[in-house]
């Protein structure tokens, strides 16, 4: 205690950051300001308090003037404090007697006058002297990283992610919504720009992934909560019922030609219910795990429970069981079950999902039958697609002759999504490229901008271009029916304004292409809060920093890859996936982290034992010692949220970091200066 | 106020959504009215009222909160207690006369740098229309008062022998008056 009563001797310092701070704000009169308030013994301004220089500064102070606190007015915490913080250590003292202001973003950066900007400055630095002085030293604690990683969703960046972490040794849990691994990826014909076959260069990832010695995958399964702090996660997984012991079914497939059903009926899903599938079903030939599913929605075997779910009715025949033989894989009675998974660290690459082109009900997508969005086509031009990659409309005989691909379609619109999708420039070439070379159709491309920021991108428009493909500038106002002239007859007509030749044109063509925009999937808000991330104003995950940690969220040992962060094409998803794994691994071979030690804890003296913060603490981090009359807090378990310190009626709980004296006096200060 | 009176706001943010919306604002350089002060807590549940109230006493005209959305506290349900607490004080505030515009609480998310914006800007010119609190300025004029009472008292006793009783009695006048 005899420290405390030490005197307070502050350093401050503010920093120009170039012109960021010091176009707006009069450093030097601030530096001045803040040397004459008490207990400031030295008051500096230096261009960039981060650089080496600038810390090197902090540390030579420390010695040389006998610093006990350091302030630095700069820019956000949320970016430097932990520079400055290591910097205060280094110069010999702990590293909690720093604290800092944001002059950058909560001040330069927002206000236009120069002399009220400079006010503030004061104002908020005079608040931290205040609030410094009152600081106390303080540990972090270590906690180690369990170095089990979760995965969440099984795309390419999931793929990737994965196994890149489990090549490393390190052990990987997989978790999939759908039946197969493989995500949007899978259902993709060929990729840009190099025309490679997605499936070619997929499918071995994914085998590997699903025979990796490292990797469980947990498919057809979904995480439902998440429990516990960087290094320590508790998942529950939920796994949905497949009908199928995956144990025991080895992927021979007899069971679905045996169904009852002799003609696939029901809409597939993989194909965009371009094809149909039987109740029991393998999502695609080279799905993995290669273990088939049984629909409980469509299976004879079920009827309609009194819940409204399905219900076992045992009226099949079951022939499928019949099929499958002694290796009794088939198992109707298996339920939901509910899986505990212990992982130190996250990386969720959920995905995206495409917008729903009946939104933009101009362009008749489901009025229309030749009216198609773009993943359809994938599906269409694919060889193993519900056609075979025989291009055909939806009377299943006629081939296009002229295709019309709208571009933007739930994208750069004001009425849907504002943003651009990234790829649906290049998807839609893609697009027009293969249609041209399946059925040597007229293609037209509608487009806004043509957006082709990418290695070999603008090379392959100019190939698109040379192929004689249409580019006609302008945004299509509608897709009609309505024939105005003799060879408009039974066409689609798009009606669009060119807005290069400068008129208003009716294109007639046999088939439509929406090329729809990226989205963030239905669930993402869910997904976040589950993961205590944040989104963006769209609706994507938000990222720490949008260009020095892209892939970290704000929550620790939480990290975010592909398209759930924004729309982005598979090469740029894919160093993304790398990236996040990179930053598990420093996580776990570095094996533990330091936590901040801003915890609570009560001053057994004062508690009053009225036990009012007990159901306060959403952690149950608080007891109450029955022997003493006095409640009590688990540090292990306290987040350091202070909601039981600001509801304390007797003042007697304390947060570390933000104690009241610290808070009372840093609003002292920033009210101090007029 | 010899000075042109310009009105002052303390807010409190929580570091998790409307600290970084702040921050936000700030990286998109979006601009705002430059009279708020930032002070920055864990959570909006750790907000004492008395934070509030210790700010308007030394010289705030509006105090600004800022929290996660209903669903979205990054400790569960922290906006929810701040909630509980605005909700009594603002009641309280009421009674002693002080304009419930000027303690203000908002849910805003780390994208929303637009709504910190928003919000600043109409506290700012709200309270810009309120006039200043300046409590300060009551409390010295309240001291003032009280100190005149004790000196008249004491000149009416006259310097007599009751230096105890008129004490107290100045004392229990002190009471009633606050």
């Amino acid at each position: 205690m005899a420290k405390q009563e030490q005197e307070v001797r502050i350093g401050f310092y503010v920093c120009h950051c170039g012109t960021n701070i010091a176009a707006m704000v009069d450093c030097p009169e601030v530096a001045q300001f803040v040397g004459t308030l008490p207990g400031v013994v030295l008051s500096k301004d230096y261009k960039y308090m981060c650089s080496d220089p600038g810390q090197e500064l902090i540390q030579q102070d420390i010695r040389e003037h006998r610093l006990n606190r350091v302030v630095v007015a700069s820019c956000s915490p949320l970016l430097h404090e932990p520079t400055f913080r290591s910097a205060t250590e280094k110069g010999g003292l702990n590293q909690f007697y720093f604290h800092m202001v944001n002059i950058r973003e909560h001040d330069s950066w927002v206000h236009t006058d120069r002399a009220e900007a400079t006010s503030k400055a004061k104002a908020l630095a005079q608040a931290a002297v205040h609030r410094v002085a009152h600081h106390k030293p303080l540990e972090t604690k270590r906690v180690s990283i369990n170095p089990t990683t979760l995965v969440v969703g099984a795309g390419i960046a999931g793929i990737h992610a994965a196994m890149t972490i489990a090549n490393s040794g390190k052990k990987v849990i997989l978790v999939e919504r759908e039946p197969t691994i493989g995500g949007h990826m899978a259902k993709f014909d060929k990729t840009f720009p190099t025309l490679d076959c997605a499936a070619c260069i997929l499918t071995p990832k994914m085998s590997d992934v699903g025979s990796h010695e490292n990797i469980q995958v947990l498919s057809y399964s979904e995480v439902t909560k998440v429990d516990g702090f960087v290094g320590n996660y508790t998942v529950t997984v939920k796994r949905k019922p497949r009908y199928i012991d995956e144990e025991a079914c080895i992927g021979c497939q007899d069971c679905i030609p045996a169904c009852v059903f002799k003609q696939p009926k029901f809409a597939d899903e993989f194909n965009e219910g371009l094809g149909k599938r039987r109740p029991v079903y393998i999502p695609f030939p080279q799905a993995t795990p290669q273990i088939v599913a049984i629909d409980p929605n469509t299976c004879l075997n079920f009827k309609k429970g009194e819940d409204g779910g399905r219900v076992v009715s045992d009226k099949c025949k079951k022939t499928c069981v019949e099929a499958c033989g002694d290796k009794n894989a088939i198992d109707f009675t298996q339920v939901e079950r509910i899986e505990e998974y212990e992982v130190g660290s996250v990386i969720v690459a959920t995905g995206f999902q495409t917008f729903d082109a009946r939104r933009a009900p101009a362009y008749g997508y489901g009025r229309f039958p030749n009216v198609y969005t773009s993943l359809e086509i994938e599906r269409l031009v694919n060889a193993s697609g519900p056609t075979g990659g025989h291009v055909v409309m939806r009377d299943g005989k006629s081939e296009p002759r002229s295709v019309g691909i709208i571009h933007c379609v739930g994208s750069r619109d004001k009425k849907t999504n504002v943003w651009c999708s990234r790829v649906c420039c290049m998807y839609s070439m893609k697009l027009a490229h293969l249609l041209k070379e399946h059925t040597g159709a007229e293609i037209y491309n509608f487009y806004i901008d043509v957006r082709t920021p990418g290695k070999g991108y603008e090379e392959f428009y100019n190939k698109l271009l040379d192929e004689g493909v249409h580019f006609i500038r302008g945004r299509v106002g509608e897709v009609t029916d309505w024939a105005m002239t003799p060879d408009e007859e039974g066409k689609l007509v798009i009606r669009v304004e060119d807005t290069l030749a400068g008129y208003v044109r009716r294109i007639p063509v046999d088939m439509v292409v929406l090329a729809t925009g990226l989205e963030p999937q239905q669930d993402a808000q869910d997904v976040r809060r589950m993961f205590n991330m944040s989104c963006g104003s769209e609706g994507f995950f938000l990222e720490r920093h949008p260009k020095l940690a892209p892939v970290n969220t704000f929550n620790d040992g939480i990290y975010i890859a592909g398209a759930c962060q924004g729309p982005k094409d598979i090469p740029d998803t894919v160093a993304q996936a790398g990236a996040a794994a990179a930053e598990v691994l420093a996580l776990i071979d570095k094996g533990f982290v330091e936590q901040e030690p801003n915890t609570a804890f009560i001053l057994e003296d004062e508690c009053s034992g009225c036990k009012s913060c007990i159901p306060l603490c959403p952690y149950t981090a608080i007891l109450f010692d029955e022997g003493k009359g006095r409640a009590y807090i688990n540090e292990a378990l306290c987040k350091g949220c202070g909601t039981c310190v600001g509801s304390c009626p007797s003042g007697s709980i304390v947060q570390n970091l933000f104690d009241d004296e610290e808070i009372f006096s840093e609003i002292e200060g920033v009210l101090a200066y007029e | 106020m010899s000075k042109e009176w310009k009105p002052r706001l303390v807010a409190f943010f929580c570091n998790w959504c409307t600290y970084t919306a702040a921050d936000l604002a700030g990286v998109s350089r979006l601009k705002y009215a430059p009279n708020v002060r930032v002070i920055r807590l864990m959570c909006s549940g750790r907000i004492d009222p008395q934070f509030i109230l210790e700010a308007l006493t030394k010289g705030a005209d509006g105090v600004l909160i800022g929290g996660c959305h209903p669903n979205d506290c990054h400790y569960v349900e922290g906006n929810y207690k701040m909630l509980r607490r605005f909700q009594l004080l603002k009641r309280m505030l009421g009674d002693m006369g002080i304009e419930p515009e000027r303690v203000r609480l908002e849910w805003i998310s780390a994208a929303e740098g637009e709504k910190v914006r928003r919000v600043v800007n109409e506290m700012t010119e709200q309270i810009a229309n309120l006039g200043p609190l300046g409590m300060p300025g009551r409390f010295a004029e309240w001291d003032r008062e009280v100190e005149s009472l004790a000196a008249q008292i004491e000149a009416r006793e006259g310097g007599g022998c009751g230096c105890g009783s008129s004490g107290a009695e100045t004392a229990e006048k002190e009471v009633a008056h606050v």
